[in-house]
């Protein structure tokens, strides 16, 4: 009993149970409420269902969230990644046009991690505060981005970039592949060498940091980039997908929801330990939910009603004040 | 410490260039995007013609018109610039004094002052907002200067203020959607629709499901099985397509209101294994050059157009205006529906 106690204790203490708790919950909703919701087809060699759909199109926010771990685990922020997913997505259409499909993607890679670097010189060396220094590319990111399509929807034809957004491997998305190669390599990063601790460290106290050795100039820097190539990986998806690139609408308002996605993974915007697992999943969480509002056929004007309110929900579960109202001694009612 | 300040200096260096010189193209680039205000095109007007004439109204009998643009937002706008420009420099009769606003109303206001100041014969508006300008279009009236607005309105209660406003009807765009749907598969064809609504609250999207609305209602086999915003992108178009897809793949037509969530649509029905414009007619609204090539590739099956070609209309009314000639308060922008070997045969003149 002690034992069961100890470990429901664990449990509830360790933060991914929570985004995990909100996925499965939604999930039954939808069992229950869409018939259909779970049903998978297979036909010319893919799978085809909601469920496929959530995996490929939470792809591109899944990606940003990540990255945007890093910088909220230093205590910071990136809220130019819309834009910066807007002119990897121009870029590489852009570049398609007379030049191979690896160019164009090493390209549109290459100008992520440049404003990804434009963005930490600002936090890092010039002192600038993250959310006011990201503003700045926030606002003219979409103007460089119209630059380069030249104001209009510049579209390609190029089947090898196109599989990127289209293409499926054993059946799955390719974008899930996406999702899991960047996660691995993060998780490699954060796991394998001192660097996920060194991010721990810097956004835990960065005097504290300074003074054991740590240089949080050099961690910040690379956190920043790490997101600007996260940003221009999802806008590479985003305009495989559709074949084309919009300056003005991809990504658009992406910051927030990835924001949300790392604060529901358990993250706190405060800096310190960050938890790569629980991002996905609160990723996956905000696209089940819009998959689930366009499967229900919530009418147009309640969507953004019907979204606020399952997030003050999932917020107020995550809260330890909130849950303490209902559990105020034991933490045995969790289990139920 | 030290040792390491001289990369990091140098990083910098490299970065500001490198943004300095993406600013830099982005002036070549942008053309009226530079620092220089709105006012300052308008007195110096893009007609090179009669640049040099200090006051060139009505020195030669031409007429004289200012145009207080919003500025560059799309390439519908782009279109009809280009449209206004042609007409006018095209015309020996017409001098064309061109203000680009940079989507600021304060800018056009600033650009109608100084074209009331040239005393210019007639002043065309695409006003960015629609509240504001009761004082400067007074001004304008009060000079006898007749203010024609294209494609946005102002608030009500000023219809005074201007002669005619120029531009496209939603609704009837709504209805012509709706009236090639009913002629293409009869009208009492047992029909699902899916409509891919635009942003809500925007006037285009209102209209154009109340007209649509509107029209099918008599026909009883006509129904709207799922509607839903897909803020007039072709990503949300998509989106929305792939969801309702994965439920009910009984559908007939899908009927979005504008081209680009048409396209979006398209994209979602054949990853899912249907042939769109075949198994599913497409229905779209704008008259943008992707839609034409869809029909072309047999993708699509109409589009209806949103004209922003509004210059030779604007001509043709501030001719009348000198006439004499009472004008329309609304004058509807000549609209077409473009579908099969018609929109195919469009295609290569097609500017937007």
């Amino acid at each position: 009993m002690a034992n069961l106690t100890a470990s429901v204790r664990n449990i509830g203490r360790n933060p991914i149970i929570w985004p995990l708790l909100a996925l499965a919950l939604l999930m039954i909703f939808n069992l229950i409420a869409i018939p259909g919701f779970f049903s998978i087809e297979f036909h010319d060699g893919r799978l085809f269902g909601s469920v496929v759909d959530i995996l490929k199109n939470a792809s591109p926010l899944a990606i940003i969230a990540l990255g945007m771990t890093l910088v909220i685990a230093l205590e910071g922020i990136d809220i130019s990644v819309g834009s910066v997913l807007a002119i990897a997505g121009a870029m590489g259409i852009f570049m398609l046009d007379g030049y191979p499909t690896w160019i164009a993607i090493l390209a549109a890679l290459g100008i992520g991690v440049l404003c990804g670097l434009w963005n930490g010189m600002l936090i890092s060396i010039l002192g600038i505060q993250p959310m006011v220094a990201t503003l700045i590319l926030l606002t003219i990111g979409r103007g460089i981005a119209q630059l380069i399509t030249g104001g209009r929807i510049i579209d390609t034809t190029s089947a090898s970039y196109t599989f990127l957004g289209k293409g499926y491997f054993l059946g799955l998305p390719i974008q899930a592949f996406l999702i899991l190669i960047v996660f691995a390599l993060l998780y490699v990063l954060k796991t394998r060498t001192a660097f996920g601790l060194f991010v721990e460290s810097v956004g835990g106290s960065k005097t504290a940091s300074r003074y054991a050795g740590i240089r949080p100039r050099s961690i910040m820097m690379i956190s920043y980039a790490i997101v600007g190539a996260c940003a221009s990986v999802a806008g590479i998806i985003v305009s495989a997908n559709l074949g084309s690139a919009d300056a003005n609408n991809a990504g658009l308002w992406i910051e927030l929801d990835a924001i949300l996605a790392v604060v529901i993974g358990g993250t706190s915007m405060r800096g310190g330990r960050f938890y790569l697992g629980g991002t996905v999943i609160g990723a996956l969480f905000i696209q089940s939910l819009t998959t689930t509002i366009y499967s229900l056929g919530v009418p147009a004007e309640s969507i953004l009603l019907v979204k606020a309110i399952v997030v003050i929900l999932v917020c107020l579960i995550q809260s330890e004040a909130f849950r303490k109202l209902f559990v105020p001694v034991g933490k045995k009612a969790i289990i139920e | 410490m030290k040792r390491q300040r001289k990369p990091l200096l140098a990083l910098i260096a490299l970065l500001v260039m490198t943004m300095l010189a993406t600013a830099c193209g982005g002036n070549n680039n942008g053309g009226n995007k530079g620092s220089s205000p709105a006012p300052a095109s308008a007195e110096t007007p893009s007609s090179s013609k009669a640049s040099e004439e200090p006051s060139p109204s009505a020195s030669n009998g031409k007429l004289v018109v200012g145009f207080a643009q919003i500025g560059q937002e799309s390439g519908w706008r782009d279109a009809e610039t280009a449209s206004v420009k042609e007409t006018f420099e095209g015309d020996p009769g017409f001098e064309l004094k061109f203000s680009d606003a940079q989507q600021k109303q304060e800018n056009q206001i600033k650009a109608i002052r100084t074209f009331i100041a040239q005393k210019v014969d007639a002043i065309a508006l695409a006003p960015v907002v629609e509240s504001g300008w009761e004082t400067v279009l007074k001004e304008a009236k009060d000079a006898g200067i007749p203010v024609f607005l294209l494609d946005r309105g102002i608030t009500k209660g000023n219809e005074d203020l201007y002669v005619s406003f120029i531009g496209s009807d939603f609704i009837l765009e709504g209805q012509n959607a709706a009236k090639w749907m009913i002629d293409e598969l009869g009208a009492d064809a047992q029909v699902n629709i899916v409509q891919l609504e635009g942003t809500v609250g925007a006037s285009a999207a209102n209209d154009r499901k109340k007209g649509f609305e509107d029209a099918i209602k008599d026909h009883a086999g006509y129904k709207i099985v799922y509607s839903q915003t897909g803020d007039f992108t072709r990503a949300k178009g998509k989106e929305v397509m792939e969801a309702y897809l994965k439920k009910d793949k009984n559908i007939q037509a899908v009927y979005a209101h504008n081209d680009d969530m048409a396209l979006g649509a398209i994209q979602a029905i054949e990853e899912a294994g249907l042939k769109p414009g075949t198994d599913i007619k497409i229905i779209g609204v704008d008259g943008i050059k992707p839609a034409f090539e869809a029909i072309a590739a047999g993708k699509m099956n109409v589009t209806v157009e949103c004209n922003p070609l509004l210059g030779p209309q604007l001509k043709q009314a501030i001719l009348d205006t000198k006439a004499g000639t009472k004008l329309e308060k609304w004058i509807k922008s000549d609209e077409d529906v473009y579908s099969g070997q018609k929109a195919i045969d469009a295609l290569p003149n097609r500017k937007y």
